[in-house]
C-alpha cells in the first residue's frame, strides 16, 4: 500500500516543494489528486493521479445487458446522467437499427437540454465557490432545484435518472411536463441575469480569470479538449452540430464559439450554452408530437457482432462509447471516452507558472466531474 | 453615585473614589484592574457571539437561505451551542509540529485584539484607558496580531498553513499602511490622537462630513484596508478556503480554534469601532450646527446606543462583502495596496493638510 501512496513523482528542483491538493480538498471537487510543485506561490507543475473513485465501470460493463449498462453511465458523469444514458441507447439503438418514435427524440433532446442547464448552473455554483464567491454556490442550486423538480415529477428522481431505454423511455412524461419546463424557461431568463451582476461584471471576478490559463486553438485540438472548454478557444467541436443525434437538426440554435480561451471565455462559454439551451427547449416544447413513449423492443437484447462507436455532447464535452459485441447479450468490450478526463490532461499546461489561485481558478473552467475522470 | 446613562463620567470616579477610600492605593488599583479586565472578558464573549450570530445570518440573507433557526428563539443560541461543542472537541497533537510555538500562537492572536479594545471609547466616560496617543497605540497594538498568525503558519508543520501565513503576513504588513494613513488623514484634520478629544471635537458634526471630500476617500480607503487587515473575504487570502483548506488555522482544532475564530470578529469589531469613532463620531449624536431643536432630539438617544448602531453598521457593510466578492489573488491584493491605494492616501493627506492650512473645513 505504502508503494502506491509513494507513487514516484518527477525530481524538485531547488526552492520548489511539493503541495497534495486532495482527494480530500475544498476545491477538487471530490477525489481528485493534485500533486503540485510549488516555488513559492508559483505552480511550476501539476500531476493529476487518478483512481481514488475508480468503481470499474467499463469492467462491470462487460458482465450486464445493455439495460443495465445504462444505470452504471448515470454514475459517471452525475451531473449529466440523462446525456450519458442517451449516448448507451443511441449506441443500442444505431446498431440495431431500430427506428425510435419522433415523439421519444423530441423528449430525449429537451431532458438533455434541461440537464445540460442544471449541470451548467451547478458548475456556475462551484466555479463561484472556488474563486471565493460563496454566494453563488446558492443561488445556482436555487435555480437548479427547479430542473430537479420537473425530473422528479416525470421520473421519480433527482440525479441518477436512468430514464432512457434503449428504443425509447421508461414511461411516458408527466402531463405536467410541459408547462413546468415552459415555466422554468421564464423564470430562468430573468434569474440568468442576477448570474451576470453577481459574477461575470464584477471587476475582481475579471481580473481574476481574464488572461488565466490561456489555451490556443491548437492545444485544445492536440490535448483533445471538447466541449465548451474547447469551443472557448475556438475550436469548433459541437457534436449536436456536427453529427446531430435527436432532433437537433430541427432545432435552431448556435454554437457558442470564442477566441480567447482563458478561463473567462470558458465562463462566457457556458453562460452563453445555457441561454442557447433555453432557445433550443423553448422551440421544440410545445412541437412534441403524439405517440408512443418507446419503439418495439425484444426483451433481451443482443447486438450483431462487430465494433459500435456513438458520440454525444455532454455538458462538459464529447463523450464516446466504444463497444465492441459478439452477438451475445453482454458486451465483449465497452470503453468510455469521457470528456472530463481528456480535459484534465490540459490542466497542467494551462497553469503552469500561475499562481496557486489560478489553478483552483483553471480547474473550476475546465468542470471536472471526478467520477467522470475515473469511471 | 448617580447612574447616568448619557455620562459614565460622575458614575466611574465614584466607583473609583470609594475604592480608593476602602483600600490602600495598590489593592484599589489591582480591584480595579480585576473589574475592568472581567468586565472585557465578558463583553468579549458576548459580542464575539453575537458577531458569529450576526454573520450567519445576514450571510443567510444574502444567500437566500434562513440562517440558524433551531436552536433558541430565531437561533440566538446557536452560536452559544456551536461553542460548546468546540470547548469540548479533542486538540489534535500535530506531529513533528513545533509545540510551544503552535499552543502559544492563538493566544497571542487573541490577546492582540484584547489589548486593542482597550483604548476605544464606546460611551462619554466609558473607557478603559484614555491615552493621549489612542490612534497609534490601537494601530500599533492591533498589528501584533500578525505574529501569531506567521506562528501559527510555521509552527503547524504544514505547507497549507505556510503558505496560508506568509500570504498574511504579507498582507497585514501592507494594508497596516493604508489603515495608517487614513486615520492620520483624520488626525490632521482632528490635531489630536487622543480618543476622547477626537469624538468631542465631533460634536459639530462628524468628521466624515466635516472634512469634504478627503475624509470620505479616507473613510473608504479605510473601510477596504481594514476589511484586509481582518484577513476577511474578499481579502480572505490567508484562510481561501477553496485553495489553502483553512489556511494558518488548519491543524487547528477545539478550543484553539476557536481562539482564532473568535479574534477574528473582535478584529471585525474593533476596525468598525474605529471607523465609528474617527469618521462617524463614536458614541456622539448626530449633530448639524443651527438646528438646536434637532441636536436635542438627537442627544436623548443614549451615547452607547449611537455608538453600537455605528459600529454595527459598518460590520454589517463589512459582511456585504465578504458574502458579495469573490476573492482577490495575492498578487493583485498587493497591488491594490502599493499601486492605488497608498499613493491616493499620500495624495489624500496633502488635501487634507492644505485645507486644514486654509481653514476650509467645517
Amino acid at each position: 500500500m505504502k508503494e502506491i501512496i509513494n507513487l514516484p513523482v518527477h525530481s524538485i528542483e531547488e526552492e520548489e516543494y511539493h503541495i497534495n491538493m486532495g482527494p480530500q480538498h475544498p476545491s477538487t471537487h471530490g477525489v481528485l489528486r493534485l500533486v503540485v510543485t510549488l516555488q513559492g506561490e508559483t505552480v511550476k507543475k501539476v500531476q493529476p493521479h487518478c483512481g481514488y473513485i475508480h468503481r470499474g465501470i467499463e469492467k462491470m460493463c462487460e458482465k450486464d445487458t445493455y439495460q443495465q449498462i445504462i444505470h452504471l453511465t448515470d454514475r459517471m458523469d452525475y451531473l449529466s446522467a440523462h446525456i450519458n444514458n442517451h449516448a448507451v441507447c443511441l449506441l443500442v439503438e444505431g446498431a440495431l437499427e431500430v427506428e425510435v418514435p419522433e415523439r421519444v427524440k423530441y423528449i430525449r433532446t429537451i431532458i438533455d437540454e434541461l440537464n445540460r442547464i442544471a449541470s451548467h448552473q451547478l458548475w456556475w455554483c462551484s466555479f463561484g465557490m472556488d474563486l471565493g464567491g460563496l454566494t453563488c454556490f446558492f443561488y445556482g442550486l436555487r435555480d437548479r432545484e427547479h430542473i430537479l423538480d420537473i425530473f422528479e415529477e416525470s421520473f421519480g428522481s433527482r440525479l441518477l435518472h436512468s430514464y432512457y431505454t434503449p428504443g425509447g423511455l421508461m414511461q411516458d412524461i408527466h402531463p405536467n411536463f410541459q408547462k413546468r419546463t415552459k415555466d422554468f424557461i421564464k423564470y430562468f431568463r430573468k434569474k440568468i441575469k442576477d448570474y451576470d451582476k453577481l459574477l461575470s461584471g464584477n471587476v475582481i471576478f475579471e481580473n481574476r480569470s481574464q488572461g488565466i490559463g490561456v489555451m490556443s486553438k491548437e492545444d485544445a485540438i492536440n490535448y483533445g479538449v471538447s466541449g465548451p472548454s474547447g469551443r472557448a478557444s475556438g475550436w469548433s467541436c459541437d457534436i449536436r452540430k456536427k453529427y446531430p443525434y435527436g432532433v437537433y437538426d430541427k432545432a435552431e440554435f448556435n454554437e457558442i464559439l470564442r477566441t480567447d480561451g482563458d478561463t473567462y471565455g470558458r465562463y462566457m462559454v457556458r453562460m452563453d450554452e445555457m441561454r442557447e439551451s433555453m432557445k433550443i427547449i423553448e422551440q421544440l416544447i410545445d412541437n412534441i408530437p403524439e405517440g408512443d413513449y418507446t419503439a418495439k423492443m425484444k426483451p433481451i437484447i443482443k447486438l450483431p457482432a462487430g465494433e459500435y462507436y456513438q458520440r454525444v455532447e455532454s455538458a462538459r464535452g464529447e463523450l464516446g462509447i466504444y463497444c465492441i459485441s459478439d452477438g451475445n447479450k453482454t458486451p465483449v468490450r465497452m470503453k468510455f471516452r469521457t470528456p472530463s478526463f481528456v480535459n484534465l490532461g490540459v490542466l497542467d499546461k494551462l497553469s503552469r507558472d500561475m499562481k496557486i489561485a489560478d489553478l483552483v481558478a483553471i480547474g473550476a473552467s475546465l468542470d471536472l466531474v471526478i467520477p467522470d475522470i475515473d469511471r | 453615585m448617580a447612574f447616568n446613562i448619557y455620562d459614565f463620567t460622575s458614575f466611574n470616579q465614584s466607583i473609583d473614589k470609594a475604592l480608593y477610600e476602602w483600600l490602600p492605593p495598590f489593592w484599589a488599583m489591582i480591584v480595579e484592574m480585576t473589574i475592568i479586565g472581567l468586565v472585557f472578558l465578558l463583553a468579549y464573549a458576548v459580542v464575539g457571539l453575537l458577531l458569529v450570530y450576526a454573520e450567519r445570518k445576514v450571510c443567510a440573507f444574502m444567500q437566500n437561505r434562513v440562517g440558524p433557526n433551531r436552536v433558541g428563539p430565531y437561533g440566538i443560541f446557536q452560536t452559544i451551542a456551536d461553542f460548546i461543542k468546540l470547548l469540548m472537541k479533542e486538540l489534535v497533537y500535530i506531529k513533528d509540529s513545533d509545540k510551544l510555538l503552535f499552543n502559544i500562537a492563538p493566544f497571542i492572536v487573541i490577546i492582540a485584539s484584547f489589548m486593542a479594545i482597550a483604548a476605544i471609547p464606546f460611551a462619554k466616560g466609558l473607557h478603559a484607558i484614555d491615552f493621549d496617543i489612542g490612534i497609534m497605540y490601537v494601530v500599533a497594538v492591533s498589528s501584533l496580531g500578525v505574529v501569531g498568525i506567521l506562528l501559527a503558519g510555521w509552527s503547524s508543520n504544514n505547507k497549507y498553513s505556510l503558505i496560508g501565513a506568509m500570504r498574511s503576513g504579507a498582507q497585514i504588513i501592507s494594508y497596516e499602511l493604508s489603515v495608517g494613513l487614513s486615520l492620520l488623514t483624520i488626525v490632521v484634520l482632528a490635531g489630536t490622537m487622543q480618543f476622547s478629544q477626537v469624538v468631542e471635537l465631533q460634536s459639530s458634526g462628524w468628521f466624515i462630513f466635516k472634512g469634504h471630500i478627503p475624509a470620505v476617500i479616507a473613510f473608504i480607503v479605510f473601510l477596504i484596508a481594514s476589511t484586509a487587515e481582518t484577513n476577511r473575504g474578499p481579502f480572505d487570502l490567508a484562510e481561501a478556503e477553496s485553495e489553502l483548506t483553512a489556511g494558518f488555522h488548519t491543524e487547528y482544532s477545539g478550543i484553539k480554534f476557536a481562539f482564532f475564530f473568535l479574534a477574528e470578529y473582535m478584529n471585525m469589531f474593533i476596525v468598525a469601532s474605529i471607523a465609528a469613532t474617527v469618521f462617524l463620531g463614536g458614541w456622539m449624536p448626530f449633530h448639524i450646527s443651527g438646528l438646536e431643536g434637532f441636536n436635542h432630539v438627537m442627544d436623548f438617544i443614549p451615547p452607547l446606543i449611537w455608538y453600537i448602531g455605528k459600529t454595527a453598521f459598518i460590520i454589517w457593510l463589512m459582511m456585504l462583502f465578504k458574502w458579495t466578492f469573490p476573492r482577490l489573488r495575492i498578487d493583485q491584493l498587493l497591488n491594490l495596496e502599493w499601486k492605488y491605494l497608498l499613493p491616493i492616501n499620500l495624495v489624500n493627506i496633502l488635501i487634507m493638510a492644505f485645507i486644514v492650512l486654509m481653514g476650509w473645513h467645517f
